[in-house]
C-alpha cells in the first residue's frame, strides 16, 4: 500500500525543526512501524538525503528505546504497544501519518525523532536503587517474600522507561515513571529501609528536571505499553506525604 | 534535605486536594441546609430564615467560615500557580490527538474552576453580601428574611439558568476533583480506591443535581406549579 508521511525533521537541539512530507510506495501491512521508517531511510540514503533518525534497540517491545508521536498519540493509535510492535496494518492505504518526537521540557530533541531522555536516568540515579553489600549472594530464603507481593512489585517494575507517559501528559508530568520505581522498591523488604529517603530524593529530582504536576487525567496509564497503573502515583503521593511529615 | 511546603509539585497538589476536599464537605452541608427551600412556602420561609440566623450568629460556624474563605482563596491561587508552571513544562505538538485517552473535564479543571469562580462572585454578591451588609426586612420571628431574597432572585428564568449551568460545571469539576484529590493524598489500595471512586461519582451527581433542583423548584412554584 501507499502512504503519505509527515515526519518531524530537526538538525539538532538548537535548530528549529519542521514537518517534511514523504510519500512511500509498496508498504507491506505486516511491516512494523520502524521497518516502514527503515524502508523510507533506505530510499533517502539511495537518493543521497539524510535518513530520519530515531531511537530503537530490541524491536520486541521490552527495551523502551523507541517512542514517537504517531498521529498525535504516543506510540500510535493502539493501546499497550511500543512503536516497534505497531504494524502498518493499523493504517489505511493512502493515509497521511504524522510522526513527531516525544516532547517535554525535560526531553530536548536531539535530532529528528530522537529525544534526550537522560532526565529519567537522573531520577533513577537520585534514589531508584537499594543499598546492599557486594560479595557472595545471600541465601535465597533469608528474606521471605510472598508470591502476591513479588507479583505486585513486578507490576510496578515492568516500566521500561520509554517516556510515553510524559509525552502524552498535558503537563509533561513524569509521575507515572517516578512512582513506578518508588512503588516497586517500597513493596519489597529490601526497598522499605530507604523508602522515605528515596521518595524525597526522587521527587525532588523529578521536579528539578522540569517535569510538570500530575493532574490525574490518567492519559499516562492509557498510553503505557506496560499498562503501569496510576495507583502507583497514589502510592508515591502517600509515601511522599508520609516521608515529608515524618522525616527527621 | 529540606522539603519546603509548596515547593514540590506533590506538595502543591496536596494543598489543592486538602482545600478541595474541605470545599466538598462544605458543599454537602450547604446543600443539606438549602434543601429546606423545597418545603412548602410558609414552612420553608420560617425554617430557612431560622437556619440562616443560626449559622450567622454561631461562633463555631463563624470560625469555620474563615477556614472556608481561606480554602476558597488557597484553592484558586494554588490552581493558578500550578497551571502557570504546567504551561511552562507542557509539550506542544503540531498534530495533537492526545485527547483520545483522557476525559475532557479532567483536562479542563482550570476552565471549569474559573466558571465556578465567576459564579461565586455572583452568588456572594446576591446572597452573602446582601445578608451580611444589606438592609434586609425581618420575618415575624425576628430573623432576617433571606427566604424572600432567594424567592425574588429566582423569579427570572435567566438567573435560574445561570445557576443550572454553574451546577453542571460544578458536577464535572467534582467528578474529576474528588477522585483526583483522593489519589493526590495517596489512597493507593485498589479495593478502597475503587469504592471511593464510585462514592465520588454518586457524590458529584447528587451535589450538582441537588443544587440545580432548588432554583428550578423555587422558580416553578412561583407560577403555581
Amino acid at each position: 500500500m501507499k502512504i503519505h508521511l509527515k515526519i518531524w525533521r530537526q538538525k539538532d537541539a538548537s535548530t528549529k525543526g519542521k514537518l517534511v512530507d514523504y510519500d512511500l510506495d509498496q508498504v507491506d501491512q505486516n511491516m512494523s512501524f520502524l521497518e516502514m521508517i527503515d524502508t523510507l531511510n533506505k530510499q533517502l540514503i539511495l537518493k543521497g538525503d539524510t535518513p530520519v533518525e530515531f531511537d530503537h534497540d530490541c524491536r520486541e517491545g521490552i527495551c523502551g528505546s523507541c517512542g514517537m508521536m504517531i498521529n498525535g498519540q504516543a506510540h500510535g493509535p493502539v493501546p499497550g504497544l511500543t512503536v516497534c510492535q505497531l504494524h502498518m496494518r493499523e493504517f489505511a492505504a493512502n493515509e497521511t501519518i504524522y510522526v513527531e518526537p516525544f516532547r517535554a521540557l525535560a526531553f530536548p530533541v536531539k535530532r529528528d525523532l530522537k529525544v534526550d531522555r537522560s532526565s529519567f536516568d537522573r531520577i533513577i540515579q537520585s534514589g531508584g536503587y537499594i543499598t546492599a553489600n557486594t560479595g557472595q549472594p545471600q541465601e535465597a530464603n533469608a528474606q521471605l517474600i510472598t508470591h502476591e507481593i513479588a507479583e505486585a512489585a513486578f507490576d510496578s517494575a515492568a516500566c521500561i522507561g520509554c517516556g510515553a507517559c510524559v509525552a502524552t501528559c498535558k503537563n509533561s508530568s513524569a509521575a507515572l515513571f517516578t512512582s513506578a520505581k518508588i512503588s516497586h522498591l517500597v513493596k519489597l523488604p529490601q526497598g522499605k529501609q530507604e523508602a522515605a529517603k528515596r521518595v524525597l530524593k526522587m521527587v525532588a529530582q523529578m521536579d528539578a528536571e522540569g517535569f510538570g504536576h500530575c493532574s490525574n487525567t490518567e492519559a499516562c496509564e492509557a498510553k503505557c505499553p506496560q499498562g503501569i497503573s496510576v495507583l502507583n502515583i497514589a502510592r508515591m503521593n502517600w509515601e511522599h506525604l508520609k516521608a515529608a511529615i515524618f522525616k527527621d | 534535605m529540606k522539603i519546603n511546603l509548596l515547593t514540590s509539585t506533590l506538595s502543591r497538589k496536596n494543598l489543592m486536594a486538602l482545600t478541595g476536599l474541605f470545599l466538598c464537605f462544605f458543599l454537602l452541608i450547604h446543600l443539606l441546609g438549602n434543601l429546606q427551600l423545597l418545603l412548602p412556602a410558609a414552612k420553608a420561609s420560617e425554617m430557612f430564615n431560622w437556619y440562616s440566623d443560626l449559622l450567622s450568629t454561631n461562633i463555631f460556624i463563624m470560625m469555620i467560615s474563615y477556614v472556608l474563605y481561606f480554602c476558597l482563596i488557597a484553592h484558586a491561587v494554588d490552581a493558578l500557580v500550578i497551571t502557570l508552571k504546567n504551561k511552562k513544562t507542557a509539550a506542544k505538538y503540531v498534530y495533537d490527538d492526545r485527547k483520545q485517552v483522557s476525559k475532557w473535564y479532567s483536562r479542563n479543571m482550570g476552565i471549569l474552576g474559573s466558571l465556578l469562580l465567576i459564579f461565586l462572585v455572583i452568588h456572594f454578591k446576591d446572597f452573602w453580601y446582601v445578608y451580611k451588609f444589606g438592609a434586609l426586612p425581618y420575618d415575624r420571628n425576628g430573623h432576617k428574611d433571606l427566604y424572600a431574597i432567594v424567592v425574588n432572585a429566582f423569579k427570572s428564568w435567566w438567573y435560574v439558568l445561570i445557576y443550572v449551568l454553574a451546577m453542571i460545571a460544578l458536577g464535572y469539576h467534582l467528578l474529576h476533583g474528588f477522585k483526583s484529590a483522593v489519589r493526590t493524598l495517596g489512597l493507593y489500595h485498589p479495593r478502597y480506591a475503587g469504592y471511593v471512586q464510585v462514592f465520588g461519582i454518586f457524590y458529584s451527581y447528587a451535589l450538582s443535581i441537588g443544587f440545580a433542583i432548588i432554583p428550578i423548584y423555587v422558580h416553578l412554584t412561583q407560577f403555581g406549579l
